[in-house]
């Protein structure tokens, strides 16, 4: 970080000439990441499961959500052993016969979408309503904040879970397989969205009292402009801590409710229902069908939860050195 | 000195523990669920009526061979000069709980609360045109026709003390979908050999032994202790870590290890139940199919292609761990019109499959979607799982449906389903109790069970003929008539019979009971 300026150049001649890269290199957020390991070794490891997630259809040596392809005589196969049919597999197989490290990573990918999904939803959802209360006020942001304040009080996988079971008996049997992972992304989308509106709102209400918005509202600007296109970006630096956060919440709300049998079809396994499947052969031996995708869950979660945390510090004012 | 203080000790100890083992042995026994009530005619449910034996009792009872055997009535006959009459003789000197005789009066009383409108076990009884005592010791069952096998649907119809009932107001039956309750419910008096000592639902009910039965022999368990546990792991480390005594609900995958533990042994038999697959057979098109002009598995060449694509032996080696016997009928072995031949099912052959297919206008398959229970039978989602792989390999996508029975049942009695896993146990060991709900087609008190949209007047006239056959030869040969006709149209898909298995300390001992009814009666202990 020692700044060798270009002997001929003054420095504050050179300081805006500098890269886009060499800024960021510089500013106070990454100076922060650079500087904590945790948060280093977190980002690498959720940014390689993401993309080992991505990429699985490239990566993984089976397809596991081709049913067809499945060999049932290689069920129970133990990591690294050969099978009936004479495969070794690296993970080992589950009670189907499907290669677990494939498994694991198509799975990965439905944890993965339905959380990026379910947390933007809910941002969305958060954010919209917590700025139109905290910048409406009066009798919109009673009735909002409410719904919010009733909502947090009960546990976001009961929602979930009540919300699942309506769409259950609103949808005909024979669309709910193929609607499964939406109404998943609904349900916690919706479970999730009341953290956003507490934050949004409570940030909107300061800044409606400052200067730049009256300044706006002088001008003659709308008021839904205002909110979104001044108010917005003033408040984001929270929104994006809590985005961060719950999308690990909601990953874990996923494999919860996958768990409790109400998530996606078994045929297509997520890390929740892997889990739930090998539970059941605790106790007869075969630790690896729970075992990895139990690790890859935690690596999961826990990564994206150090992520959070590391930006909430970044990003508050207070803790700064 | 210590070394003869602590001999003393031990043998003081030692002297102790058998005594108590003499004199009083405490069972605990531990289900995946509870009894849903004990009104005794509310619910016709296994577990239900499981719980009920030990407190209360039937006229006749079923031996382990399907057999009928007496309970409280110690004969029965078809009265000589009226066809339409059963003859009922009564056990003498038998005694109520609450020390009331055991009379003729009791039995009319409970059949007519059998078969009156709450009743769940009414469908048993829809034959009886009266009951009357004729003495104390005698009652005729007057029927609306000629009814041979009646006797057959008396096992699980339980005996109540019509004095205890009229006095705590329990003439009508506790109606058990309307959330209602009556005094029966949770208090019981029966006949049997234990009397309820405390009930806390879902948790725990403590029965003592009934020391004024009749039955000559005395059951060596003085006291059982009954213990719900739904979870099936918690159910298991309950037995590993030695809180209760018998498990009668064990995951196959737990056999193994179980057998393998020192100290606890595990028993296995037979089930009297068939696990199969059915399917939508009529030209209307499946709801949940590419072929939206047509139903494919109308095609007699389609169903032959499912059947040859299932692997039977895979299912049972990988998926029960080899607890289960394949089917190529949709009846347990234990059941009236059972024969091998019926039995044999061909060897899995995908590349005919496939030129069935194909013959059938179908070369590149087509989609359906399979509902499949989560809860209900051993590893049911597990096994529709492997057919999905198997028929997939065939060509037929099928997209699965996982659900919990409560939710998977009206599917199947509401025509909602185009492809389904079910299975179907046989209380009467009779054919006609399968061809009543499976095979007739929909009307009236048939075909409850059947979706398939499967209908031959001529068949369901067969069927119908069967309750009131009083030739046996006759009746024997229709039974064989109708079985090879549903086999020959693959009306059903089956794939196993059950095995169960019982985990318990390896110093008691209780046979797999067919129908998974088990009486602790039957406990024996020693090695």
């Amino acid at each position: 970080m020692t700044e060798a300026p270009p002997p001929e150049a003054p420095v504050e001649a050179a300081a805006p000439a500098r890269g886009f890269w060499a800024r960021f290199w510089d500013s106070d957020v990454f100076w922060s990441y650079r500087h904590n390991p945790v948060a280093v070794v977190s980002s690498l490891v959720a940014l390689t499961l993401i993309l080992a997630a991505v990429f699985a259809p490239w990566i993984a040596p089976h397809d596991p959500f081709n049913p067809a392809t499945l060999q049932l005589m290689d069920g129970f196969t133990p990591p690294g052993e050969a099978a009936m049919s004479g495969t070794v597999y690296r993970f080992g197989t589950d009670d189907q016969g499907r290669d677990l490290l494939s498994t694991i990573l198509y799975g990965s990918r439905v944890s993965l979408f339905v959380g990026f999904a379910a947390t933007l939803f809910s941002m969305t959802l958060g954010v919209s309503l917590g700025l139109f209360a905290g910048y409406r006020g009066g009798l919109a942001d009673t009735i909002i904040m409410r719904v919010a304040d009733v909502q947090l009080s009960f546990p976001a996988i009961l929602i979930a879970l009540l919300i699942f079971g309506v769409a259950q008996g609103v949808i005909p049997p024979n669309k709910q397989e193929s609607m499964a992972i939406w109404v998943l992304i609904l349900a916690i989308g919706l479970a999730n969205w009341a953290q956003f509106a507490r934050t949004v709102r409570g940030a909107a209400m300061v800044e409606r009292q400052k200067d730049y918005v009256s300044a706006a509202r002088i001008m003659g600007v709308p008021g839904p402009a205002i909110a979104f296109k001044h108010v917005l970006p003033n408040v984001l630096g929270p929104v994006l801590v809590i985005a961060t956060i719950s999308l690990a919440l909601a990953i874990i709300e996923e494999a919860t409710l996958s768990y409790l049998g109400v998530g996606v079809p078994p045929t297509q396994p997520s890390l929740g229902t892997l889990i739930r499947i090998g539970q059941r052969f605790l106790f007869s031996g075969e630790w690896w069908i729970l075992f990895f995708p139990a690790l890859m869950l935690i690596l999961l979660a826990l990564s994206v939860n150090l992520l959070g945390d590391w930006l909430r510090d970044a990003l508050n004012p207070k803790l700064r050195q | 000195m210590k070394i003869q203080r602590f001999a003393g000790l031990a043998a003081l100890l030692a002297s102790t523990l058998m005594a108590s083992s003499a004199m009083a042995e405490t069972l605990r026994w531990a289900r995946a669920s509870d009894a849903l009530t004990l009104d005794p005619h509310s619910q016709n449910q296994g577990v239900t009526h499981n719980f009920a034996h030990h407190i209360y009792e039937t006229l006749v009872d079923r031996a382990v061979d399907g057999s009928l055997t007496p309970r409280l009535a110690t004969e029965w006959y078809v009265k000589e000069d009226d066809p339409n009459v059963w003859v009922f003789k009564l056990r003498h000197d038998v005694k109520f709980h609450d020390g009331a005789d055991f009379t003729a009066e009791d039995v009319v009383f409970s059949l007519d609360r059998a078969r009156s409108e709450n009743s769940n076990m009414r469908q048993l009884h829809s034959a009886i045109a009266s009951v009357a005592a004729v003495d104390d010791h005698t009652v005729e069952v007057t029927m609306t026709g000629p009814s041979p096998l009646y006797p057959n649907n008396l096992t699980n119809t339980f005996v109540m003390d019509k004095g205890w009932s009229e006095a705590h107001s329990l003439q009508s039956v506790q109606d058990y979908a309307a959330g209602e309750d009556n005094y029966a419910v949770r208090n019981a008096n029966g006949t049997g050999p234990y009397i309820l000592e405390s009930r806390e639902v879902d948790v725990r009910s403590v029965l003592k032994r009934n020391e004024a039965h009749w039955a000559e022999t005395k059951p060596q368990v003085t006291e059982i202790i009954y213990l719900p546990i739904a979870e099936n792991a918690t159910r298991i480390a309950a037995l590993l870590s030695g809180e209760v005594d018998l498990v009668q609900d064990v995951p196959v995958q737990d056999i193994e290890r179980l057998k393998n533990t020192a100290g606890l042994k595990v028993e296995t038999g037979p089930e009297n139940r068939i696990i199969y697959f059915g399917y939508r057979m009529d030209d209307k098109p499946l709801k949940s199919s590419n072929v939206a002009d047509k139903n494919p598995i109308a095609d007699p060449r389609v169903r032959e292609a499912m059947h040859l694509a299932i692997d039977r032996e895979a299912i049972k080696r990988v998926v029960m761990r080899g607890n289960s016997l394949p089917a190529g009928v949709a009846m347990p072995p234990f059941v009236h019109g059972w024969t091998p031949e019926l039995d044999a099912f061909p060897a899995p052959d995908p590349e005919r499959a496939k030129a069935l297919l194909a013959e059938a206008g179908y070369p590149d398959g087509f989609s359906v979607t399979l509902d499949t229970p989560n809860n209900r039978y051993v590893n049911d989602e597990a096994i529709s799982q492997a057919v999905v792989g198997m028929l997939g390999r065939i060509g037929i996508k099928v997209t699965l449906a996982s659900r919990p029975v409560a939710q998977h049942s009206p599917l199947i009695t509401g025509d909602n389903t185009d492809f389904y896993l079910l299975g179907w146990g046989v209380p009467t060991f009779d054919s006609a109790y399968i061809f009543n709900d499976l095979i007739h087609s929909r009307n009236g008190h048939f075909g409850a069970y059947n979706p398939s949209g499967y209908a031959d007047p001529a068949l369901d006239a067969k069927i119908e003929g069967l309750a009131t056959e009083i030739d046996v030869e006759k009746r024997d040969a229709d039974i064989a008539e109708i079985w090879a006709q549903v086999q020959r149209d693959r009306v059903l898909l089956p794939i196993h019979n059950q095995l169960l298995a019982y985990a318990m300390k390896d110093n008691l001992t209780l046979a797999v009971h067919p129908e998974n009814q088990p009486l602790m009666t039957m406990v024996t202990y020693g090695q």
